[in-house]
């Protein structure tokens, strides 16, 4: 128990770190930053409060917003995120994920991924939605959403193969 | 009673969720409108110095391009030195400067979001306040939002929010220069009225309604313009002469008669 504390704390600082100094400074093609800290919630342990999970979501985000200084757009986003997290696995997962053997070794890679490139999703399409906020811009919010989230995706999946939690 | 807090407890993630969207909309949208947060923005201790420590290490790989910058800067200051009229003689007296310059590094750049905000590594101690033009060698590059002890947040011009006073350079046709979240180094000026005869490739500088920058400092070329939908003015796309990707030593200008200014247009309004 208290290991996992520590390695989500010690991910936590890492990713807000990587996300800033690193992938924030990107600018692939001129606007494409991947948005890589969305992991954190793809690695945070299934059991376990579902209110802590909520609420350190939401302080990882409003830590890169403060870097940033995009308010709390960030913080938004990865909060709906871990809000519907619960429903996207049961989407990918089935009804066997609330059981209590339930680990990602059993499932299989195409499930994986699915459930990561859901989350990204997701994320990008409130971030971005809300980082534009007009209508008028809707082709602006799309084209965004796709290039960086489909590169936020592979940068993702290589994360999730190189660095694999064992412990859960 | 006991009904409630047994509702509210079943529902306590959905209550935690409302409350913490709630309050990250509201500042949020607040943001969209007003000016950014004084509290939680990257001009502060932990975020400075975070980026103040990355900045020491990766500008080791750009001394030499930031050295031939700098030489050609003075290259063209000691130009306009020679050939000024009134040579060496000039007297420096403090009480007539209206300008005060301080320099300054980058520390964080960003041009991709709609709200582009840039940090530098001098703050109050070093005389930085609020509403101070920042400009490169090449051009202008922000107006001054934050400040903490020693570093300061500026609102670049790729700022959805950023509405800087512009002119076409020798003639006195002024409108306001403001962005439209697509290209980063295009820039849009408005209000010019629809009689200026214009050239592509016109010259855009500052112009002196503002009291932020000083007048004529270069902006960029306009790249393409047309009439808005009323007819009667242009929308300019003005191409910037700053590479707003690739940023590294600034200048703050400091205005001496802001204050004096400022509190005479209060008076005006106030009648």
């Amino acid at each position: 128990m208290n290991s996992t504390v520590l390695i989500n704390i010690l991910r936590f600082i890492l990713l807000v770190l990587t996300q800033v100094l690193i992938f924030n400074t990107l600018n692939f093609l001129g606007f494409i930053n991947p948005l890589v800290y969305v992991i954190f919630l793809y690695w945070y342990p299934i059991k376990g409060d579902r209110g802590v999970f909520m609420l350190s979501a939401f302080l990882i985000g409003f830590m890169i917003d403060v870097f940033s200084d995009t308010m709390a757009l960030h913080a938004m986003a990865t909060l709906t995120v871990a809000f519907v997290r619960p429903i996207i696995m049961r989407f990918c997962f089935g009804v066997n994920y609330e059981f209590q053997n339930f680990s990602f070794k059993n499932t299989t890679k195409v499930q994986r991924v699915t459930f990561l490139g859901l989350l990204i999703l997701l994320h990008q399409i409130v971030f971005f939605t809300f980082e534009m906020l007009s209508l008028s811009h809707i082709l602006l919010i799309l084209k965004k959403v796709f290039a960086t989230g489909i590169v936020t995706l592979f940068v993702c999946t290589l994360f999730s193969s190189l660095f694999s939690p064992k412990s859960e | 009673m006991q009904r409630i807090i047994n509702f509210i407890l079943s529902y306590r993630i959905t209550f935690l969720y409302v409350f913490l969207i709630v309050i990250s909309l509201i500042m949020t949208v607040r943001s969209h409108s007003y000016h950014q947060s004084k509290f939680f923005n990257s001009s502060k201790w932990i975020t400075g110095n975070v980026y103040n420590n990355a900045a020491n290490i990766s500008s080791y790989f750009q001394l030499r391009d930031e050295n031939n910058r700098l030489v050609q800067e003075n290259e063209e200051l000691r130009r306009l030195l020679f050939n000024s009229e009134e040579k060496s003689n000039v007297q420096i007296d403090t009480t007539t400067i209206d300008y005060e310059v301080i320099s300054a590094n980058l520390i964080k750049n960003s041009f991709s979001s709609p709200r582009n905000y840039i940090t530098l590594d001098k703050g109050k101690k070093q005389g930085v306040a609020q509403d101070m033009g920042v400009i490169t060698p090449k051009g202008i590059l922000g107006i001054v939002e934050n400040t903490s002890s020693n570093f300061s947040t500026v609102q670049s011009v790729l700022n959805t929010k950023s509405n800087i006073n512009a002119k076409i350079k020798n003639t006195d046709y002024f409108g306001s220069l403001i962005w439209n979240a697509q290209e980063y180094n295009v820039v849009q000026l408005i209000d010019i009225p629809r009689l200026v005869p214009l050239v592509v490739g016109d010259t855009i500088v500052t112009g002196a309604m503002s009291s932020i920058f000083p007048e004529g400092i270069p902006i960029g070329t306009i790249k393409k313009y047309d009439l808005n939908t009323s007819k009667s003015f242009y929308n300019i796309d003005v191409e910037l002469f700053n590479d707003m990707a690739n940023v590294k030593n600034v200048y703050l200008i400091k205005n001496k008669n802001r204050k004096e200014i400022i509190e005479l247009e209060a008076n005006i309004t106030n009648e």
